[in-house]
């Protein structure tokens, strides 16, 4: 991982508020006091070297008609790999994590109607054989101060 | 605003990212057929509804060094539920804060949060000092590690 100072404050000032303008580049890049080829360059390198996923927006999923909900699942380390292969094999699932507990795979579905994710939960465990815990969100805290590197 | 069948070609265009280009919006219109202002407009539209949510990098914690993501759930009492949230979706470790439904007997906590460290004592020790500051003292949690990412890819839409 290699960093500079400038691309640590492009992280942290561009995590939101990218202006709808013509040129946003250019308004961006004269905020951080650098040339908008520099800055384009930059996002660049950071997306192909992957400490970005990508420069665009974050959709609120249930507000474009769609379903999103956060799903966890009792697999046994043994049998980890078959069901993370079968799981990751949906196009609905997103992110996919174990995670360190007897609830031990953690995924996100992203569905094109809300009904689609009690459906793709159900599918899930007839293919796999183990309950699908579907937790989808009932409210949301606003995060006040957002990530710093 | 409302969400219609002629935003569909939008919404996939810039899912994907915004094309690291000069005029980026006068890019997508090209693409999909429509004005670079129709473009502006919408977008903005979708920011200010909240549509939108946030529109800039999406990092990836892990490559950015921050190897320890933890998800720290609490079992809190429906009464105290607002005031927690609150108080740990303000704190500045804290990524996320959603309340969930419990899947009881076997899950009994409806506070998610997400803190992301460099190490897992670090992130242990900022939940015991989360703690200490916030009064939790008497709220059960656990921290769950991640381990292996299996699959990393924004939602897809359309």
């Amino acid at each position: 991982m290699t960093m500079d100072d400038i691309d640590r404050a492009i992280i942290n000032n561009l995590q939101g508020g990218f202006p709808i303008c013509d040129h946003p580049y250019a308004v961006v890049a004269e905020q951080l006091g650098i040339g908008e080829s520099d800055l384009l360059q930059r996002l660049q390198q950071m997306l192909e070297k992957k400490q970005l996923s990508r420069f665009g927006p974050m959709y609120h999923a249930e507000r474009l008609g769609g379903g999103l909900s956060l799903c966890a699942m009792r697999v046994p380390e043994a049998d980890f790999e078959r069901v993370a292969g079968q799981v990751n094999g949906f196009p609905e699932v997103a992110h996919n994590y174990a995670r360190d507990h007897e609830f031990s795979m953690w995924f996100v579905l992203g569905t094109e109607t809300p009904e689609r994710v009690e459906e793709a939960c159900r599918e899930i465990e007839k293919m796999t054989g183990y309950k699908v815990y579907n937790m989808p969100k009932k409210q949301e805290f606003f995060v006040g101060l957002r990530f710093e590197v | 605003m409302v969400i219609s069948e002629r935003d569909a070609p939008l919404i996939a265009a810039i899912q994907g990212g915004l094309p690291l280009v000069s005029h980026p919006y006068a890019e997508v219109a090209k693409q999909i057929g429509w004005s670079e202002e129709q473009v502006i407009e919408r977008i903005g539209e979708m920011q200010r509804s909240d549509i939108i949510k946030r529109f800039g990098v999406i990092v990836r914690h892990h490559e950015l060094g921050y190897r320890a993501n933890a998800m720290v759930v609490w079992d809190v009492p429906e009464q105290r539920l607002d005031e927690v949230g609150r108080l740990l979706g303000d704190h500045p470790c804290v990524t996320l804060c959603y309340q969930r439904p419990r899947r009881l007997p076997e899950w009994p906590y409806n506070l998610f949060s997400m803190i992301h460290g460099r190490s897992q004592q670090q992130v242990t020790a900022q939940v015991k000092q989360l703690i200490d500051e916030l009064g939790l003292g008497d709220i059960s949690y656990e921290i769950l590690f991640s381990g292996q990412r299996f699959k990393q890819r924004g939602a897809r839409y359309q």
